[in-house]
């Protein structure tokens, strides 16, 4: 028998909040090349977000749903991956996004509501971002099942978070995949907060790793701010999916530092102390410099040239895009079906002219 | 050439597809070791194994949304729904979904997925197993619905919607599925998404209607026909795309419009069609565009649903009226 909420879990971790390895005497699951490779990104995923915020303040780009906080579950995550595996997202993912292979100047497009911003590149295995929470746990299941049926091995992975847990669609993904003994993993991060509803308001269960008992899978919970904790846990779930055993939950504890978006205000639901808690202590990226740092394999002055070059790169990017033309409305009608319905044919005739009359402009 | 009933078409299509093309795999509930409530999967599960005819859990979000994620793959699934009332379960995955990938992605990623799914009355059916509901997916860009009326156009559009790379809604009138058998020939053939037919000439009146009431019709125009009254029947066959074309020819011909449909009133498709001969042919017209529909409440229980349903007696009387003008 099962008492309610008496499982018992161990809690990954593995890097500790200053920087230490809990256990040194085990192996490292990363060398130390790699680990300096993800900071960067981490680095990276941490400026674009600072950035992009200003960009929205500055009414360049639309609302935007930022990620600080978040780096070392995203970034750790995606670094498991294969280029051949199937990323499926939601809006918070861009991190992990741009590991799997999203280029910046795509993101950006994403951000500004360009009519392309969610093409994928060619070969890139990742699906559009997601706004239905959890609608893209089931895409995973798809994908895995169609390599399982064509005997590629590739893994599929669904990025959500605590409050999509309580939707039917990740229900649903974890039931089929677990029938199926599909190559998914389920990748939550619980970052505390729908929104402005608190973990403990979305689901009674002590944690969110154990829904996965219930499924007949295997559940894992990991501090989702220590990034080797987060690889180490990925990497083995992966493997699995890989070797035919089967999906996996990953609970990464984690806290999105910021608002949920750029429309929301977080003082109205978190304290200023809980806030502050989490950046000065937890803060992802502070632990893993501090690692860095006292291992010798990091110091100050290349942190001031790593941020300066990529403002830089980011500049040029940025430039770049807002450069580029507008796209036509009358260009959405290509879209909606492989061949154009006469309907389509003649509203986009006069979406056309309707411009041109307007001199290219269908507000003016 | 072999006589056969819809559901037999059904069948044999989903059968010759499955051939040809190993990507084309079925998902469902009860299809596989059951052959689906109706039969329409009899035996497809022994002959091409339980990794092509795939019985599901009980989840119809889960039956979409995983056929979504394998047609991204590249496979090209046909998952039924058992009975389309059971779709509201998965309106997220069908509509905000599977039907706009292609647009989201600009052309990137495309969902060549189709939904078999029974619906219509006059069967006696529990509640929410009758219901049309196209109308509420032909609001729904990046869809298409496909609604047939016989065996021979529902193998040639059921093949035509497995070869197409968009989602196609296709629609199975449970009333017909043993109704008369029709000859078809044997091999695999495709019926163009989105053309009507042109089902009986005439120059009185036009009639335009989609699947079940498409067979009372044309027994209605037959006895009209031998009073001298000459009815053109249009079966629609197509929700969306809609062909407006055949209907705006034919109305300018007649001078006179019904449509007749079985799903409720307000905001049906009947409107649509309405709307647009009145956008581009209300000048050929010689009297109001008049219906004849399924009525504005919840599909009735069987004790009432004959009633309910566009039967003879109220067809006959809007002809009636429509010629009078
Ligand atoms: C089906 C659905 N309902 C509601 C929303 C509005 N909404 C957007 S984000 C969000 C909270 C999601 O929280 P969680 O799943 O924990 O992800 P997080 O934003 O914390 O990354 C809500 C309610 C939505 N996008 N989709």
């Amino acid at each position: 028998m099962f008492e309610e909420n008496q499982l018992a879990f161990d809690r990954v971790q593995l890097l500790n909040e200053e920087g230490k390895i809990n256990n040194p005497s085990s192996d490292m699951p990363i060398s130390n090349d790699t680990m300096l490779h993800m900071y960067k990104w981490m680095k990276k995923a941490r400026l674009m977000d600072e950035k992009l915020l200003r960009m929205q303040r500055q009414g360049r780009i639309g609302t935007y749903a930022p990620l600080s906080g978040q780096e070392a579950a995203q970034v750790g995550s995606a670094f498991a991956l294969e280029k051949s595996d199937w990323l499926c997202p939601s809006y918070r993912d861009l991190a992990a996004c741009m590991v799997h292979g999203m280029p910046f100047d795509q993101v950006l497009r994403y951000v500004k509501g360009h009519l392309y911003g969610s093409r994928n590149a060619e070969g890139l295995r990742m699906l559009p971002i997601q706004i239905i929470i959890a609608a893209q746990t089931l895409h995973a299941v798809g994908t895995a099942f169609a390599a399982k049926l064509k005997h590629e091995h590739t893994v599929s992975v669904s990025y959500f978070g605590d409050g999509a847990t309580s939707q039917g669609d990740f229900h649903e993904a974890l039931n089929f995949a677990s029938v199926y003994q599909l190559p998914v993993v389920f990748f939550c991060q619980n970052n505390h907060y729908a929104i402005s509803v608190p973990r403990k308001q979305q689901t009674a269960s002590n944690t969110i790793a154990q829904k996965a008992i219930a499924y007949g899978i295997k559940g894992v919970q990991v501090d989702g701010n220590d990034l080797v904790g987060v690889y180490q846990v990925m990497k083995e779930a992966v493997q699995r999916a890989r070797n035919d055993e089967g999906p996996t939950l990953i609970e990464a504890e984690t806290y999105r530092l910021g608002p949920h978006t750029t429309s929301d205000d977080p003082n109205k639901y978190r304290s200023k102390e809980e806030v502050q808690q989490w950046m000065e202590k937890r803060d992802p990226i502070i632990r893993v410099k501090k690692y860095l740092i006292s291992n010798q394999l990091w110091n100050e002055d290349e942190e001031q040239s790593l941020v300066a070059s990529l403002q830089q790169e980011m500049d040029i990017e940025i430039d770049q895009v807002e450069k580029e033309p507008t796209p036509s409305l009358a260009e959405a009608f290509d879209y909606v079906y492989a061949t154009k319905s006469n309907q389509l044919v003649e509203q986009q005739k006069y979406v056309t002219t309707f411009s041109q009359d307007k001199g290219g402009d269908l507000h003016g | 050439m072999a006589k056969m009933t819809l559901l037999q078409a059904i069948k044999q299509a989903l059968e010759l597809e499955m051939e040809q093309d190993e990507r084309v795999v079925i998902l469902g509930e009860d299809i596989g070791e059951n052959g689906g409530v109706f039969r329409v999967t009899d035996g497809l599960q022994k002959q091409f194994g339980k990794e092509r005819v795939i019985d599901t859990p009980l989840a119809e979000s889960a039956i979409i949304g995983t056929s979504v994620g394998m047609s991204l793959n590249g496979m090209r699934p046909i998952a039924e729904i058992q009975f389309l009332g059971f779709i509201y379960e998965a309106m997220d995955q069908l509509a905000s979904q599977a039907a706009r990938i292609r647009f989201k992605t600009a052309g990137g990623y495309s969902v060549p997925l189709v939904i078999r799914s029974p619906y219509g009355g006059g069967v006696r059916t529990p509640e929410l197993h009758s219901d049309s509901l196209e109308a509420l997916f032909s609001h729904t860009p990046g869809l298409k619905i496909v609604m047939p009326s016989n065996s021979y156009d529902a193998k040639g559009l059921l093949i035509a919607a497995i070869r197409d790379d968009d989602p196609v809604l296709f629609l199975e009138p449970m009333k017909l599925y043993r109704a008369e058998p029709q000859e078809i020939p044997e091999e695999a053939y495709e019926v163009e998404i989105g053309k009507a037919k042109l089902v009986k000439e005439g120059f009185h009146a036009t009639i335009v209607s989609w699947g079940p009431p498409v067979v009372t019709l044309k027994k209605i125009v037959e006895s009209y026909e031998q009073e001298g009254i000459h009815l053109e029947l249009i079966d629609l066959r197509t929700v969306a795309p809609l062909d407006q074309e055949t209907i705006l020819q034919s109305v300018e011909k007649t001078e006179r419009l019904l449509i007749v449909h079985e799903a409720v009133k307000t905001n049906g498709v009947g409107a649509e069609i309405a709307a647009s001969v009145s956008e581009k042919g209300i000048f050929s017209l010689a009297a109001p565009i008049l219906r004849v529909t399924g009525f504005d409440t919840p599909y009735p229980v069987g004790m009432v649903e004959d009633d309910w349903l566009p039967n003879e007696s109220r067809i006959r009387k809007m002809i009636d009226e429509l010629l009078s003008y």
